[in-house]
Protein backbone atom coordinates (compact mmCIF):
# COMPACT_ATOMS: atom_id res chain seq x y z
CA UNK A 1 0.00 0.00 0.00
CA UNK A 2 1.35 3.29 -1.17
CA UNK A 3 0.81 7.03 -0.21
CA UNK A 4 1.00 9.38 -3.12
CA UNK A 5 0.70 12.87 -1.35
CA UNK A 6 0.04 16.26 -3.08
CA UNK A 7 1.44 19.15 -2.03
CA UNK A 8 1.99 22.73 -3.33
CA UNK A 9 3.61 25.10 -1.36
CA UNK A 10 1.94 28.18 -2.48
CA UNK A 11 -1.96 28.41 -2.02
CA UNK A 12 -4.25 29.00 -4.85
CA UNK A 13 -2.24 26.72 -7.65
CA UNK A 14 -4.92 24.20 -8.41
CA UNK A 15 -3.79 21.15 -5.78
CA UNK A 16 -7.00 19.91 -4.58
CA UNK A 17 -8.88 20.56 -7.61
CA UNK A 18 -6.01 18.22 -9.30
CA UNK A 19 -6.22 15.72 -6.01
CA UNK A 20 -10.08 15.38 -6.80
CA UNK A 21 -9.71 14.68 -10.49
CA UNK A 22 -7.26 12.10 -9.35
CA UNK A 23 -9.69 10.88 -6.83
CA UNK A 24 -12.74 10.54 -9.37
CA UNK A 25 -9.59 8.67 -11.95
CA UNK A 26 -8.99 6.46 -9.33
CA UNK A 27 -12.17 5.56 -8.30
CA UNK A 28 -13.01 2.71 -5.68
CA UNK A 29 -9.17 1.54 -6.35
CA UNK A 30 -7.48 4.12 -3.70
CA UNK A 31 -8.83 5.72 0.05
CA UNK A 32 -8.56 9.00 -0.16
CA UNK A 33 -7.27 11.58 3.03
CA UNK A 34 -7.73 15.61 3.02
CA UNK A 35 -4.69 16.64 5.11
CA UNK A 36 -5.48 20.06 4.26
CA UNK A 37 -7.08 20.04 8.07
CA UNK A 38 -7.34 23.95 8.17
CA UNK A 39 -9.09 24.59 5.20
CA UNK A 40 -10.33 21.68 4.36
CA UNK A 41 -11.82 21.79 0.85
CA UNK A 42 -12.17 18.83 -1.20
CA UNK A 43 -15.18 17.25 0.17
CA UNK A 44 -17.62 19.44 -1.84
CA UNK A 45 -15.78 17.69 -4.65
CA UNK A 46 -16.41 14.57 -3.38
CA UNK A 47 -19.94 14.29 -2.08
CA UNK A 48 -18.98 12.50 0.78
CA UNK A 49 -22.28 11.00 3.33
CA UNK A 50 -19.97 11.89 6.32
CA UNK A 51 -20.98 8.57 7.68
CA UNK A 52 -18.80 8.76 10.78
CA UNK A 53 -17.74 11.08 12.93
CA UNK A 54 -15.75 11.09 16.09
CA UNK A 55 -14.35 13.89 18.40
CA UNK A 56 -10.17 14.55 17.94
CA UNK A 57 -8.33 15.33 21.48
CA UNK A 58 -4.95 16.33 21.53
CA UNK A 59 -2.64 18.63 23.78
CA UNK A 60 -3.77 20.37 26.73
CA UNK A 61 -5.15 23.33 28.31
CA UNK A 62 -4.52 24.84 32.03
CA UNK A 63 -8.09 26.05 34.34
CA UNK A 64 -6.85 27.71 37.42
CA UNK A 65 -9.38 26.98 40.18
CA UNK A 66 -9.98 30.21 41.48
CA UNK A 67 -10.94 29.12 45.31
CA UNK A 68 -7.67 27.32 45.40
CA UNK A 69 -5.87 30.03 44.38
CA UNK A 70 -3.38 31.64 46.43
CA UNK A 71 -2.30 34.65 44.08
CA UNK A 72 1.07 33.99 44.38
CA UNK A 73 1.64 34.48 40.43
CA UNK A 74 4.16 31.59 40.41
CA UNK A 75 2.19 30.40 37.55
CA UNK A 76 3.08 33.39 35.40
CA UNK A 77 6.28 33.99 36.38
CA UNK A 78 7.00 30.39 34.61
CA UNK A 79 4.00 30.70 31.71
CA UNK A 80 6.23 31.59 28.51
CA UNK A 81 3.66 32.01 26.50
CA UNK A 82 2.34 35.17 28.60
CA UNK A 83 -0.76 32.97 28.61
CA UNK A 84 -1.48 33.54 32.24
CA UNK A 85 -2.76 37.17 32.44
CA UNK A 86 -4.60 38.96 35.52
CA UNK A 87 -8.41 39.85 34.63
CA UNK A 88 -10.15 41.56 37.79
CA UNK A 89 -7.71 40.39 40.61
CA UNK A 90 -7.58 37.13 39.48
CA UNK A 91 -5.25 34.79 37.47
CA UNK A 92 -6.98 33.60 34.58
CA UNK A 93 -5.60 31.24 31.82
CA UNK A 94 -6.18 32.99 27.83
CA UNK A 95 -6.63 29.58 26.00
CA UNK A 96 -5.68 30.94 23.07
CA UNK A 97 -2.43 31.53 24.02
CA UNK A 98 -1.46 28.27 26.40
CA UNK A 99 0.18 25.91 25.13
CA UNK A 100 -0.34 23.34 27.24
CA UNK A 101 2.84 22.71 28.27
CA UNK A 102 1.74 21.88 31.83
CA UNK A 103 4.78 23.96 33.60
CA UNK A 104 2.47 25.97 35.47
CA UNK A 105 0.13 22.75 37.00
CA UNK A 106 3.74 21.44 38.02
CA UNK A 107 4.99 24.35 40.21
CA UNK A 108 1.27 25.53 41.61
CA UNK A 109 2.39 25.42 45.43
CA UNK A 110 -1.85 24.11 45.73
CA UNK A 111 -2.15 22.37 43.02
CA UNK A 112 -4.85 24.61 42.07
CA UNK A 113 -3.96 24.26 37.88
CA UNK A 114 -5.49 21.37 36.43
CA UNK A 115 -5.09 20.56 32.71
CA UNK A 116 -7.45 19.39 30.25
CA UNK A 117 -7.42 17.57 27.29
CA UNK A 118 -8.35 19.81 24.41
CA UNK A 119 -11.20 18.91 21.81
CA UNK A 120 -9.47 20.21 18.49
CA UNK A 121 -11.45 19.23 16.20
CA UNK A 122 -12.81 15.95 14.60
CA UNK A 123 -12.34 13.84 11.61
CA UNK A 124 -14.49 11.78 9.32
CA UNK A 125 -15.40 9.29 7.30
CA UNK A 126 -17.21 9.12 4.53
CA UNK A 127 -18.11 6.74 1.59
CA UNK A 128 -17.94 9.57 -1.40
CA UNK A 129 -19.62 9.32 -5.08
CA UNK A 130 -16.59 7.88 -6.54
CA UNK A 131 -17.54 4.67 -4.68
CA UNK A 132 -14.36 5.24 -2.56
CA UNK A 133 -13.76 6.03 0.98
CA UNK A 134 -12.41 9.42 2.01
CA UNK A 135 -11.16 10.68 5.63
CA UNK A 136 -11.25 14.08 6.09
CA UNK A 137 -11.36 16.35 9.39
CA UNK A 138 -12.14 19.83 10.83
CA UNK A 139 -9.78 21.39 12.74
CA UNK A 140 -11.60 23.63 15.36
CA UNK A 141 -10.77 27.76 14.73
CA UNK A 142 -7.18 28.21 16.58
CA UNK A 143 -6.83 25.10 17.20
CA UNK A 144 -3.02 23.87 18.08
CA UNK A 145 -1.99 20.58 16.55
CA UNK A 146 -2.99 20.54 13.59
CA UNK A 147 0.11 18.53 12.81
CA UNK A 148 -1.73 15.60 14.71
CA UNK A 149 -4.62 15.59 13.27
CA UNK A 150 -3.23 15.45 9.90
CA UNK A 151 -1.64 12.27 11.32
CA UNK A 152 -4.66 10.65 12.48
CA UNK A 153 -6.82 11.24 9.15
CA UNK A 154 -3.42 9.78 7.26
CA UNK A 155 -3.10 6.46 10.26
CA UNK A 156 -7.09 6.44 9.90
CA UNK A 157 -6.70 5.94 5.90
CA UNK A 158 -3.92 3.83 5.81
CA UNK A 159 -5.68 1.22 8.29
CA UNK A 160 -8.66 1.73 6.13
CA UNK A 161 -6.85 0.55 2.82
CA UNK A 162 -4.61 -1.99 5.18
CA UNK A 163 -8.25 -3.34 5.46
CA UNK A 164 -10.08 -3.30 2.07
CA UNK A 165 -6.84 -4.18 0.51
CA UNK A 166 -6.27 -0.88 -1.63
CA UNK A 167 -3.62 -0.61 -3.11
CA UNK A 168 -3.16 3.08 -2.73
CA UNK A 169 -3.76 6.34 -0.15
CA UNK A 170 -4.57 9.66 -1.76
CA UNK A 171 -3.55 12.28 0.40
CA UNK A 172 -4.70 16.48 -0.28
CA UNK A 173 -1.87 17.21 1.75
CA UNK A 174 -1.82 20.95 3.15
CA UNK A 175 0.26 24.70 2.46
CA UNK A 176 3.45 26.12 3.54
CA UNK A 177 6.28 24.27 5.36
CA UNK A 178 5.31 23.99 8.80
CA UNK A 179 3.89 21.07 10.71
CA UNK A 180 0.58 19.82 9.25
CA UNK A 181 2.76 19.45 5.86
CA UNK A 182 5.82 17.36 7.89
CA UNK A 183 3.04 15.42 9.08
CA UNK A 184 1.52 14.99 5.25
CA UNK A 185 4.46 14.19 4.55
CA UNK A 186 6.10 11.72 6.39
CA UNK A 187 5.61 8.09 5.15
CA UNK A 188 4.81 8.96 1.28
CA UNK A 189 6.04 6.75 -1.17
CA UNK A 190 5.60 10.04 -3.95
CA UNK A 191 4.76 13.78 -3.84
CA UNK A 192 3.44 15.10 -6.59
CA UNK A 193 3.92 19.22 -6.65
CA UNK A 194 1.61 21.22 -8.23
CA UNK A 195 2.89 24.86 -9.00
CA UNK A 196 2.31 27.54 -11.62
CA UNK A 197 4.94 29.87 -13.59
CA UNK A 198 4.54 32.98 -11.14
CA UNK A 199 7.93 33.87 -9.37
CA UNK A 200 5.62 33.35 -6.03
CA UNK A 201 4.39 29.73 -7.25
CA UNK A 202 8.66 29.30 -8.37
CA UNK A 203 9.84 30.67 -5.03
CA UNK A 204 7.81 28.50 -2.64
CA UNK A 205 8.22 25.47 -5.18
CA UNK A 206 11.40 25.40 -4.32
CA UNK A 207 11.22 25.96 -0.52
CA UNK A 208 8.49 22.98 -0.10
CA UNK A 209 10.90 20.89 -2.39
CA UNK A 210 13.73 21.51 -0.03
CA UNK A 211 11.76 20.02 2.47
CA UNK A 212 10.50 16.56 0.22
CA UNK A 213 14.30 16.12 -0.47
CA UNK A 214 14.83 15.94 3.15
CA UNK A 215 12.60 13.47 3.63
CA UNK A 216 14.23 11.62 0.38
CA UNK A 217 10.61 11.23 -0.97
CA UNK A 218 10.91 11.00 -4.92
CA UNK A 219 8.73 13.98 -6.50
CA UNK A 220 7.15 14.52 -9.83
CA UNK A 221 5.88 17.72 -10.46
CA UNK A 222 1.95 19.47 -12.24
CA UNK A 223 2.88 22.76 -13.95
CA UNK A 224 -0.50 24.69 -13.75
CA UNK A 225 -1.44 27.72 -15.52
CA UNK A 226 1.35 26.71 -17.44
CA UNK A 227 1.22 29.79 -20.56
CA UNK A 228 0.75 32.46 -18.01
CA UNK A 229 4.70 33.42 -18.09
CA UNK A 230 6.63 32.07 -20.35
CA UNK A 231 9.96 33.00 -18.66
CA UNK A 232 8.87 31.51 -15.49
CA UNK A 233 7.71 28.66 -17.11
CA UNK A 234 11.65 27.99 -18.48
CA UNK A 235 12.78 28.65 -14.81
CA UNK A 236 10.33 26.13 -13.38
CA UNK A 237 11.71 22.99 -15.91
CA UNK A 238 15.56 23.69 -15.80
CA UNK A 239 14.58 23.63 -11.61
CA UNK A 240 12.76 20.39 -12.03
CA UNK A 241 15.52 19.13 -14.40
CA UNK A 242 18.40 19.85 -11.86
CA UNK A 243 16.57 18.53 -9.40
CA UNK A 244 15.32 15.61 -10.93
CA UNK A 245 11.77 16.11 -10.50
CA UNK A 246 9.26 13.92 -13.70
CA UNK A 247 7.55 16.52 -14.76
CA UNK A 248 4.12 15.07 -15.25
CA UNK A 249 2.36 17.97 -16.51
CA UNK A 250 1.48 21.30 -18.04
CA UNK A 251 -2.24 21.99 -17.87
CA UNK A 252 -2.77 25.73 -19.40
CA UNK A 253 -4.44 28.38 -17.61
CA UNK A 254 -8.36 28.00 -18.03
CA UNK A 255 -11.75 29.21 -16.13
CA UNK A 256 -12.86 25.86 -16.37
CA UNK A 257 -11.47 24.91 -13.51
CA UNK A 258 -13.20 27.37 -11.18
CA UNK A 259 -16.16 26.70 -13.50
CA UNK A 260 -16.27 22.77 -12.73
CA UNK A 261 -15.33 23.62 -9.12
CA UNK A 262 -18.64 26.23 -8.84
CA UNK A 263 -20.89 23.54 -10.23
CA UNK A 264 -19.31 20.87 -7.63
CA UNK A 265 -17.30 18.83 -10.41
CA UNK A 266 -13.84 17.46 -10.66
CA UNK A 267 -12.27 19.34 -13.88
CA UNK A 268 -12.00 15.69 -15.61
CA UNK A 269 -15.83 15.74 -15.50
CA UNK A 270 -16.15 19.02 -16.99
CA UNK A 271 -13.49 19.58 -19.75
CA UNK A 272 -12.38 17.06 -22.13
CA UNK A 273 -9.35 18.77 -22.96
CA UNK A 274 -8.52 19.18 -19.55
CA UNK A 275 -9.51 15.81 -18.25
CA UNK A 276 -7.39 14.01 -20.70
CA UNK A 277 -3.64 15.98 -19.48
CA UNK A 278 -4.99 15.61 -15.81
CA UNK A 279 -5.24 11.48 -16.60
CA UNK A 280 -2.51 11.34 -18.28
CA UNK A 281 -0.94 12.96 -15.08
CA UNK A 282 -2.40 10.28 -12.99
CA UNK A 283 -1.29 7.38 -15.21
CA UNK A 284 2.51 8.37 -15.24
CA UNK A 285 1.93 8.62 -11.31
CA UNK A 286 0.74 5.20 -11.12
CA UNK A 287 3.79 3.79 -13.54
CA UNK A 288 6.47 5.34 -11.40
CA UNK A 289 5.05 4.09 -8.40
CA UNK A 290 3.94 0.85 -9.68
CA UNK A 291 0.57 0.99 -8.72
CA UNK B 1 -2.85 51.00 13.36
CA UNK B 2 -2.50 47.31 11.98
CA UNK B 3 -4.37 45.79 9.33
CA UNK B 4 -3.89 42.55 8.86
CA UNK B 5 -4.58 40.96 5.38
CA UNK B 6 -5.97 37.44 5.88
CA UNK B 7 -7.99 34.66 4.02
CA UNK B 8 -9.19 30.86 4.59
CA UNK B 9 -8.23 29.93 1.39
CA UNK B 10 -4.72 30.22 0.27
CA UNK B 11 -3.56 31.61 -3.29
CA UNK B 12 -6.71 34.08 -2.89
CA UNK B 13 -4.55 37.52 -3.71
CA UNK B 14 -3.48 38.12 0.34
CA UNK B 15 0.22 38.93 -0.88
CA UNK B 16 -1.19 40.83 -4.07
CA UNK B 17 -3.42 43.21 -1.71
CA UNK B 18 -0.77 43.84 0.88
CA UNK B 19 2.07 44.71 -1.52
CA UNK B 20 -0.14 46.74 -3.64
CA UNK B 21 -1.90 48.16 -0.73
CA UNK B 22 1.21 49.38 1.09
CA UNK B 23 3.04 50.58 -1.87
CA UNK B 24 0.60 52.43 -2.54
CA UNK B 25 -0.27 54.12 0.41
CA UNK B 26 3.51 54.98 0.88
CA UNK B 27 2.96 57.00 -2.21
CA UNK B 28 1.71 59.82 -0.17
CA UNK B 29 2.72 59.08 3.97
CA UNK B 30 5.01 56.14 5.71
CA UNK B 31 4.12 53.19 6.13
CA UNK B 32 5.08 49.33 6.75
CA UNK B 33 4.69 46.21 5.18
CA UNK B 34 5.07 43.01 7.19
CA UNK B 35 5.15 39.75 5.50
CA UNK B 36 4.14 37.39 8.39
CA UNK B 37 3.61 34.26 6.06
CA UNK B 38 6.82 33.26 7.12
CA UNK B 39 6.76 29.30 6.51
CA UNK B 40 6.03 30.85 2.49
CA UNK B 41 6.88 34.74 2.73
CA UNK B 42 6.59 36.17 -1.07
CA UNK B 43 5.77 40.05 -0.26
CA UNK B 44 9.35 40.15 -0.96
CA UNK B 45 9.01 39.58 -4.77
CA UNK B 46 7.28 42.46 -5.05
CA UNK B 47 9.11 45.14 -3.32
CA UNK B 48 12.30 45.85 -3.87
CA UNK B 49 13.76 48.35 -1.74
CA UNK B 50 17.03 48.75 0.21
CA UNK B 51 18.49 46.41 2.51
CA UNK B 52 18.27 48.45 5.98
CA UNK B 53 18.81 45.92 8.37
CA UNK B 54 19.22 41.99 9.41
CA UNK B 55 18.83 39.91 12.21
CA UNK B 56 18.70 36.00 12.87
CA UNK B 57 15.60 34.85 15.38
CA UNK B 58 15.97 32.71 17.97
CA UNK B 59 13.77 29.85 19.67
CA UNK B 60 15.60 28.58 22.77
CA UNK B 61 16.10 24.64 23.22
CA UNK B 62 17.70 22.81 26.09
CA UNK B 63 20.93 21.37 25.67
CA UNK B 64 21.96 18.25 27.57
CA UNK B 65 24.77 18.73 30.11
CA UNK B 66 26.22 14.66 30.67
CA UNK B 67 28.69 15.74 33.17
CA UNK B 68 26.30 16.36 35.71
CA UNK B 69 23.20 14.54 34.44
CA UNK B 70 21.82 12.45 37.38
CA UNK B 71 19.61 10.37 34.74
CA UNK B 72 16.37 11.24 36.89
CA UNK B 73 14.35 11.37 34.00
CA UNK B 74 12.26 13.98 35.25
CA UNK B 75 12.34 16.06 32.38
CA UNK B 76 10.39 13.19 30.21
CA UNK B 77 7.84 13.15 32.66
CA UNK B 78 7.55 16.67 32.52
CA UNK B 79 7.86 17.53 28.91
CA UNK B 80 4.69 17.28 27.44
CA UNK B 81 5.54 17.30 23.97
CA UNK B 82 7.59 14.25 23.84
CA UNK B 83 10.55 16.47 23.19
CA UNK B 84 12.94 14.89 25.72
CA UNK B 85 13.38 11.56 25.51
CA UNK B 86 15.51 9.40 28.16
CA UNK B 87 16.80 6.26 26.48
CA UNK B 88 19.44 4.41 28.74
CA UNK B 89 22.07 6.36 29.80
CA UNK B 90 20.99 9.42 27.28
CA UNK B 91 18.75 12.10 27.65
CA UNK B 92 18.01 13.19 23.94
CA UNK B 93 16.19 16.04 22.89
CA UNK B 94 14.67 16.86 19.75
CA UNK B 95 14.21 20.07 18.83
CA UNK B 96 11.65 20.43 15.94
CA UNK B 97 9.34 19.08 19.40
CA UNK B 98 9.96 21.61 21.66
CA UNK B 99 7.76 24.73 22.36
CA UNK B 100 10.71 26.24 24.88
CA UNK B 101 8.02 26.39 27.57
CA UNK B 102 11.80 25.95 29.73
CA UNK B 103 9.64 23.30 31.84
CA UNK B 104 12.44 20.38 31.77
CA UNK B 105 15.42 23.18 32.27
CA UNK B 106 13.92 24.68 35.03
CA UNK B 107 12.60 21.38 37.08
CA UNK B 108 16.05 19.46 35.78
CA UNK B 109 16.99 19.03 39.46
CA UNK B 110 20.88 19.32 38.93
CA UNK B 111 20.60 22.02 36.24
CA UNK B 112 21.64 19.70 33.36
CA UNK B 113 19.40 20.81 31.22
CA UNK B 114 20.03 24.71 30.36
CA UNK B 115 18.29 26.32 27.49
CA UNK B 116 20.20 27.77 24.53
CA UNK B 117 19.13 29.83 21.33
CA UNK B 118 19.00 27.92 18.57
CA UNK B 119 18.26 29.93 15.03
CA UNK B 120 14.91 28.99 13.81
CA UNK B 121 14.58 31.68 10.74
CA UNK B 122 16.14 35.46 9.47
CA UNK B 123 14.65 38.87 9.63
CA UNK B 124 15.44 41.43 6.98
CA UNK B 125 14.12 44.57 7.11
CA UNK B 126 14.00 47.04 3.72
CA UNK B 127 13.54 50.55 2.88
CA UNK B 128 12.06 51.97 -0.59
CA UNK B 129 10.66 55.63 -0.42
CA UNK B 130 8.02 55.93 2.33
CA UNK B 131 8.01 52.26 2.52
CA UNK B 132 9.36 50.03 5.33
CA UNK B 133 9.10 46.48 4.27
CA UNK B 134 10.26 43.50 6.95
CA UNK B 135 10.39 39.93 5.95
CA UNK B 136 10.91 36.60 8.80
CA UNK B 137 11.31 33.34 6.65
CA UNK B 138 11.38 30.29 9.14
CA UNK B 139 14.16 27.65 8.47
CA UNK B 140 12.82 25.06 6.21
CA UNK B 141 12.39 21.81 8.69
CA UNK B 142 11.63 24.14 11.20
CA UNK B 143 8.31 22.99 12.05
CA UNK B 144 6.47 26.09 14.75
CA UNK B 145 5.88 29.18 12.34
CA UNK B 146 4.28 30.91 15.44
CA UNK B 147 7.07 31.95 17.11
CA UNK B 148 8.47 33.26 14.35
CA UNK B 149 5.42 35.23 13.93
CA UNK B 150 5.37 36.65 17.07
CA UNK B 151 9.08 37.67 17.19
CA UNK B 152 8.23 39.76 14.16
CA UNK B 153 5.32 41.69 15.06
CA UNK B 154 7.15 42.17 18.07
CA UNK B 155 10.02 43.98 16.31
CA UNK B 156 7.41 46.31 14.05
CA UNK B 157 6.11 47.50 17.21
CA UNK B 158 9.44 48.29 18.82
CA UNK B 159 10.79 49.81 15.71
CA UNK B 160 7.93 51.97 14.17
CA UNK B 161 5.12 54.45 15.33
CA UNK B 162 1.85 53.63 16.69
CA UNK B 163 0.09 55.78 14.39
CA UNK B 164 1.80 54.53 11.58
CA UNK B 165 -0.41 52.29 8.87
CA UNK B 166 1.14 48.90 9.47
CA UNK B 167 0.18 46.09 6.43
CA UNK B 168 0.35 42.31 8.19
CA UNK B 169 0.56 39.43 4.97
CA UNK B 170 -0.52 37.13 7.23
CA UNK B 171 -0.72 33.17 6.82
CA UNK B 172 -3.66 31.11 5.49
CA UNK B 173 -5.65 28.82 7.53
CA UNK B 174 -7.55 28.89 10.41
CA UNK B 175 -4.72 27.28 13.10
CA UNK B 176 -1.83 29.29 15.69
CA UNK B 177 -0.10 31.12 12.83
CA UNK B 178 -3.13 33.50 11.55
CA UNK B 179 -4.23 33.89 15.27
CA UNK B 180 -0.79 34.77 15.94
CA UNK B 181 -0.85 37.19 12.90
CA UNK B 182 -4.54 38.57 13.42
CA UNK B 183 -5.07 38.99 17.22
CA UNK B 184 -2.77 41.82 17.54
CA UNK B 185 -4.71 43.86 14.33
CA UNK B 186 -6.90 46.62 14.70
CA UNK B 187 -9.12 45.69 11.24
CA UNK B 188 -8.98 42.32 9.13
CA UNK B 189 -9.30 42.51 5.63
CA UNK B 190 -10.23 39.11 4.34
CA UNK B 191 -9.42 38.48 0.79
CA UNK B 192 -11.94 36.02 -0.79
CA UNK B 193 -12.95 34.90 -4.22
CA UNK B 194 -16.38 34.07 -5.31
CA UNK B 195 -16.19 30.74 -5.41
CA UNK B 196 -17.25 27.39 -3.34
CA UNK B 197 -13.47 26.80 -2.16
CA UNK B 198 -13.65 30.35 -1.93
CA UNK B 199 -16.99 30.80 0.30
CA UNK B 200 -16.12 27.34 2.64
CA UNK B 201 -13.16 28.81 3.82
CA UNK B 202 -14.43 32.98 4.27
CA UNK B 203 -16.70 31.43 6.32
CA UNK B 204 -14.10 29.61 8.69
CA UNK B 205 -11.92 32.57 8.21
CA UNK B 206 -15.45 34.97 9.46
CA UNK B 207 -15.54 32.62 12.38
CA UNK B 208 -12.11 32.82 13.48
CA UNK B 209 -11.81 36.84 13.47
CA UNK B 210 -15.25 36.68 15.61
CA UNK B 211 -13.54 34.60 17.95
CA UNK B 212 -10.85 37.40 18.38
CA UNK B 213 -13.31 40.24 18.33
CA UNK B 214 -11.89 41.84 15.55
CA UNK B 215 -13.55 44.36 13.12
CA UNK B 216 -13.42 43.00 9.65
CA UNK B 217 -14.51 43.48 5.94
CA UNK B 218 -14.35 41.49 2.47
CA UNK B 219 -12.43 41.99 -0.64
CA UNK B 220 -13.44 40.08 -3.29
CA UNK B 221 -10.76 38.96 -5.95
CA UNK B 222 -11.35 37.67 -9.28
CA UNK B 223 -14.72 38.82 -9.05
CA UNK B 224 -16.88 37.68 -12.06
CA UNK B 225 -15.47 34.54 -11.95
CA UNK B 226 -17.64 31.55 -9.78
CA UNK B 227 -21.24 32.31 -8.64
CA UNK B 228 -22.89 34.74 -6.01
CA UNK B 229 -22.47 32.68 -3.42
CA UNK B 230 -19.74 34.86 -1.55
CA UNK B 231 -21.79 38.03 -2.27
CA UNK B 232 -25.12 36.61 -0.76
CA UNK B 233 -23.62 34.69 2.42
CA UNK B 234 -22.13 38.86 3.38
CA UNK B 235 -25.34 40.16 2.72
CA UNK B 236 -27.55 38.05 4.52
CA UNK B 237 -24.46 37.76 7.41
CA UNK B 238 -24.32 41.78 7.31
CA UNK B 239 -20.52 41.60 6.23
CA UNK B 240 -19.46 45.02 4.28
CA UNK B 241 -17.62 43.64 1.19
CA UNK B 242 -15.26 46.94 0.22
CA UNK B 243 -14.04 46.14 -2.71
CA UNK B 244 -13.79 43.69 -5.47
CA UNK B 245 -10.71 43.00 -8.05
CA UNK B 246 -12.15 42.37 -11.57
CA UNK B 247 -10.76 37.98 -12.62
CA UNK B 248 -8.68 39.47 -15.44
CA UNK B 249 -6.17 36.88 -17.13
CA UNK B 250 -3.89 40.91 -17.28
CA UNK B 251 -3.33 40.77 -13.61
CA UNK B 252 -2.63 36.88 -13.31
CA UNK B 253 0.23 37.71 -16.28
CA UNK B 254 1.37 40.68 -14.34
CA UNK B 255 1.89 39.06 -11.33
CA UNK B 256 2.87 36.11 -12.41
CA UNK B 257 6.00 38.45 -13.44
CA UNK B 258 6.47 39.71 -9.79
CA UNK B 259 5.13 42.83 -10.88
CA UNK B 260 3.05 45.32 -8.70
CA UNK B 261 -0.31 45.34 -10.45
CA UNK B 262 -1.90 48.92 -9.43
CA UNK B 263 0.61 51.33 -11.40
CA UNK B 264 -0.61 49.64 -15.00
CA UNK B 265 -3.74 48.02 -14.16
CA UNK B 266 -6.63 50.95 -13.40
CA UNK B 267 -9.23 48.43 -12.06
CA UNK B 268 -6.52 47.25 -9.45
CA UNK B 269 -5.44 51.10 -8.73
CA UNK B 270 -8.96 51.97 -7.92
CA UNK B 271 -9.24 49.11 -6.14
CA UNK B 272 -6.61 50.06 -3.41
CA UNK B 273 -7.42 53.65 -3.64
CA UNK B 274 -10.83 52.94 -1.92
CA UNK B 275 -9.25 49.91 0.50
CA UNK B 276 -6.53 53.11 1.45
CA UNK B 277 -9.33 55.46 1.73
CA UNK B 278 -11.55 53.19 3.87
CA UNK B 279 -8.53 52.24 6.32
CA UNK B 280 -8.53 56.06 6.57
CA UNK B 281 -12.02 56.66 7.86
CA UNK B 282 -11.47 53.31 10.06
CA UNK B 283 -8.64 54.81 11.51
CA UNK B 284 -10.01 58.45 12.04
CA UNK B 285 -12.90 56.18 13.81
CA UNK B 286 -15.67 57.12 11.09
CA UNK B 287 -16.16 53.42 10.56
Amino acid sequence: MKEIVVISGKGGTGKTSITASFAHIAGEEIIVADCDVDAADMHLLMGPDFGQSEDFYSGELAYIDQDACIKCGKCQEVCRFDAIPIIDGQYIVDPLECEGCGYCARICPTEAITNSEQNVGKWLLSGIRTGASMVHARLNIGAENSGKLVAKVKNEAKAIAEEKNKRAVLVDGSPGIGCPVVSSLSGAAFTVLVTEPTVSGLHDLKRVYTLVKKFGIKAGCIINKADLNETVLGDTKIFLSEEDIVLLAEIPYNDKFTEAMTNGKTVVEWDTELGKIVSGSWEKIKEIVKL
Amino acid sequence: MKIAIASGKGGTGKTTLSTNLASYIAESRDCVLADLDVEEPNSGLFIKGELIHVEDKFKMIPEWNRETCELCGNCQKVCNFNAVLKMGKMIMVFPELCHGCYACSELCPTGSLPMKFKKMGELKSYRTGNLHFIESRLIIGEEQAVPLIKQTIDYVNENFDMEMIKIYDSPPGTSCPVIEATKDADLVILVTEPTPFGLHDLKLAVETVKQLGKPFVVVINRHGIGNDGVERYCKEDDIEIIARVPNDRLIAETYARGDLLYPVIPSVKEAVKVISGYIESFKRGEK
